[in-house]
C-alpha cells in the first residue's frame, strides 16, 4: 500500500495556484520531490501534515485522510522544515529532549532516544553547548534529529542540504539514505537540484508550478539521463575516436567528452582508451542534470 | 557484524521505539510544566533564572515584614497592617516586571526562533498550545502571589490573630489571586504574541500595566472629588487591569479596596465581575485567533 497518496489535489492562494490537480503516490523508500522554488514542494508537505487545508482533491498519509485524522498522522511523522526552526539560547540536547516529549515520549524515554538521535545524526560533544553557535551543517543536523527522535513511520524533509557547502551536502544526502537502508523509516525529501536528488532516492517526483512533470523510480529515471563527462591532458580527439570505435557515442563539449553512461563497463573503455594513448585523466564524472532539462524534455509528455 | 579491533565504540545500530506514546493530554501537560518551569527560569540557562528568582524574593520581603509587624506589635493591634486583598495592588509592580519578562519569554521566543510549525506538526492542536502557554503563566503568576500570603498568614497564626477570620481572609484573597494571575497573565500574553521580539513585547506589556493603574487613579481622583461624581469615577476603574480585578474581588469577594474609587453598588460590581471575565474570555478568544493563523511555513 502507498504510504502517501494524493489525487487531484489542489491549493490555491488568493494570487497563485500553488498545487494543481496533483495526483501522487509514494511507496517506502527513499523519495525525492524535485522542483524549482515556487513549485509547490512545501505546501504539499503542509498539506500532508494537516496544517494547512487543501482547496480541493484528496489527500492520505498511511491511508489516514489529511483533513480528517491530523493529529493520528502527525503522531506517527517526523517534519522537518525548510527554514531555521532552532530556539539559539538552549542546548541540542535540550531542544531534541523537549521535543521528543511534545511528540508524546515518556521523560525518561525521551532522554535516551535524544542521546541515540543525536549521535546517529553526527552530534557529539557540541550537543551540550547552546544551539545558537553552532554551525550551518550542525544546525541541520538538529533540525534532523528533532524529526527523528520519535521514531517515525515517514520523516518528511524540506530541503535539507540548503545553505550546506559540497562536504556538508554530501554527508546529509548519506545520512538521508541511511534514514531509509538502517532505521527503515520512509523518507520523503525535497530539493530544487535533482542531480543530488538522484542519487539517494529510491524514487522521484518532479513537479513544477504544482503539477506532475514525472515521477518514475530513480532506476528508468537515470537510464534516460545519466552522462559520463570525459576530460583528457591531450589528443582529445584520438581518444574519443578510439572511443566511438569501441562502440560508444561520443559527444564533444569543448575539451570535454560525454559519454551516455549505460552501464558501468564504460568505465573500462575509457581507462582503456586513455590508457593506450598514453595521456593524462583530467576528469571523469557524472554529470548532473539542472532540473530544467528534465523539464525541457519533458515539457512535451507531460501534456498526456 | 564485522569484528572490530578493541578499544573501538561500537555503534549497536539503530533501535526502534516501542515504548509507549502519550496521547495529547499529556503532551499538553507536559509543555504546561515546561512553560511553568520556563517562568521561574528552571530548566533554562542560569542567567534566565536570575531574574524571577529575585522577583519571587522581591515580592515576600514586605509579606516578612508585616509578619513580624504583627508579631512585635500583637498586643497593640488585632490584624495585620495590610489585609491579604490588597497585597497583589500594593506589589503589582513587581507582577508587571514579572509577566513582562516572562510573558514574551514564552511566547516571542518561539516566533521569533519559528519553533511554532515544530509544535503543530506534532499530535498537540494550537489550542493545546495556547492552553498552555496560557495555564503555565498564570499558574506562575499565582505561586508568586501566593507565596506572601502564606508567609503572612503564618505569621498571623504565630502572633495568634484569630485562626478562624485570618483562614478565611486568606481564602478569599487566594481566590483574588487565581482573578489576577489570569488576568495578568491574558492580556501579558496576546501583547507578547503579537510580537517575535522580545524587547518590544516586555516594554509593551510595561506601558499597559505599569501606565493604565495610575493614570486612572488619577482620572478617578479628579473626577470623584473635583467634580464629585463618584459613579463615573468607580466605572473608570475598569480601564485598567489592575483597578478592574480590584473592583471584581471588592464586590465578589468583599475584600478590601486599594482603588481610588470602587463599583458603584451592585450594578457596578455586575458590570465589574462581567468585565472581567469578558476580558479574560477575549484573551483567551484572541490568542487562538492568533494562533489558528500562525503561519506554518
Amino acid at each position: 500500500m502507498p504510504v502517501i497518496q494524493t489525487e487531484e489535489l489542489t491549493k490555491r492562494f488568493p494570487a497563485t495556484t500553488a498545487l494543481d490537480r496533483l495526483s501522487i503516490e509514494v511507496e517506502p523508500g527513499v523519495v525525492g520531490l524535485v522542483g524549482a522554488n515556487g513549485a509547490g514542494k512545501s505546501t504539499l508537505i503542509k498539506i500532508l501534515l494537516g496544517l494547512s487545508p487543501a482547496t480541493s482533491g484528496r489527500a492520505s498519509v498511511f491511508g489516514l485522510d489529511v483533513t480528517k485524522e491530523g493529529p493520528r498522522i502527525r503522531e506517527r511523522v517526523g517534519y522537518m522544515p525548510e527554514h531555521d526552526c532552532l530556539p539559539a539560547d538552549v542546548s541540542a540536547t535540550e531542544f531534541v529532549v523537549h521535543m521528543a516529549r511534545m511528540s508524546g515520549l515518556p521523560a525518561n524515554a525521551a532522554r535516551e532516544r535524544t542521546a541515540d538521535t543525536l549521535r546517529h545524526v553526527g552530534l557529539y560533544e557540541e550537543r551540550y553547548r547552546p544551539i545558537g553557535g553552532y554551525s550551518t551543517g550542525m544546525k541541520q543536523r538538529v533540525k534532523l534529529a528533532q524529526a527523528l527522535v520519535h521514531d517515525p513511520e515517514i520523516v518528511m524533509l524540506d530541503e535539507p542540504t540548503n545553505g550546506l557547502d559540497p562536504v556538508g551536502r554530501d554527508e546529509m544526502l548519506l545520512l538521508i539514505r541511511r534514514i531509509w537502508a538502517e532505521f527503515g523509516i520512509t523518507v520523503l525529501v525535497t530539493s530544487h537540484l535533482l542531480g543530488e536528488l538522484e542519487r539517494i532516492s529510491d524514487h522521484v517526483v518532479v513537479i513544477d508550478a504544482g503539477t506532475l512533470l514525472r515521477s518514475s523510480s530513480t532506476s528508468e529515471f537515470t537510464r534516460t539521463s545519466q552522462f559520463l563527462v570525459v576530460e583528457v591532458s591531450a589528443e582529445a580527439d584520438a581518444v574519443a575516436a578510439t572511443l566511438t570505435s569501441a562502440g560508444l557515442t561520443v559527444k564533444r563539449d569543448g575539451a570535454q567528452l560525454v559519454l551516455s553512461l549505460d552501464d558501468d563497463e564504460i568505465y573500462d573503455a575509457v581507462r582503456d582508451a586513455v590508457a593506450a594513448h598514453g595521456v593524462g585523466l583530467i576528469r571523469l564524472e557524472q554529470r548532473r542534470h539542472h532540473i530544467a532539462e528534465i523539464f525541457g524534455e519533458d515539457q512535451a509528455g507531460a501534456a498526456r | 557484524m564485522t569484528d572490530s579491533p578493541t578499544g573501538v565504540i561500537h555503534d549497536i545500530g539503530y533501535r526502534k521505539y516501542d515504548g509507549p506514546r502519550l496521547g495529547r493530554g499529556q503532551v499538553a501537560r507536559a509543555l504546561y510544566a515546561h512553560s511553568l518551569r520556563g517562568a521561574y527560569g528552571l530548566g533554562r540557562s542560569a542567567r534566565a533564572k536570575v531574574l524571577p528568582m529575585l522577583l519571587l524574593g522581591v515580592m515576600c520581603i514586605p509579606a516578612f515584614v508585616i509578619a513580624v509587624i504583627a508579631n512585635v506589635a500583637s498586643g497593640v493591634t488585632t490584624e495585620l497592617v495590610l489585609p491579604y486583598s490588597r497585597y497583589a495592588v500594593v506589589t503589582q509592580g513587581i507582577l508587571t516586571i514579572f509577566v513582562a519578562a516572562q510573558a514574551p519569554a514564552s511566547l516571542s521566543r518561539d516566533l521569533r526562533f519559528k519553533t511554532v510549525p515544530l509544535y503543530f506538526s506534532r499530535p498537540l492542536e494550537r489550542s493545546d498550545y495556547v492552553l498552555a502557554k496560557y495555564a503555565g503563566l498564570a499558574t506562575a503568576l499565582f505561586l508568586l502571589l501566593t507565596a506572601p500570603l502564606l508567609i503572612m498568614y503564618v505569621g498571623a497564626l504565630l502572633a495568634e490573630l484569630p485562626a478562624g477570620r485570618e483562614t478565611g481572609d486568606l481564602l478569599l484573597a487566594l481566590v483574588g489571586a487565581v482573578v489576577f494571575a489570569v488576568v495578568f497573565a491574558g492580556i501579558a500574553l496576546v501583547v507578547a504574541s503579537l510580537t517575535a521580539r522580545r524587547g518590544l513585547g516586555v516594554a509593551a506589556i510595561i506601558t499597559i500595566f505599569a501606565l493604565s493603574f495610575p493614570a486612572v487613579s488619577v482620572m478617578q481622583g479628579v473626577i470623584r472629588y473635583e467634580v464629585e461624581n463618584p459613579d463615573l469615577a468607580g466605572y473608570l476603574g475598569l480601564l485598567s487591569p489592575i483597578s478592574l480585578v480590584d473592583g471584581f474581588q471588592t464586590w465578589v469577594l468583599d475584600a478590601s479596596s486599594s482603588a481610588v474609587a470602587q463599583p458603584p453598588g451592585a450594578t457596578g460590581g455586575v458590570v465589574f465581575v462581567l468585565v472581567t471575565f469578558a476580558v479574560i474570555g477575549a484573551c483567551w478568544a484572541l490568542l487562538n485567533l492568533r494562533y489558528r493563523k500562525a503561519s506554518v511555513s
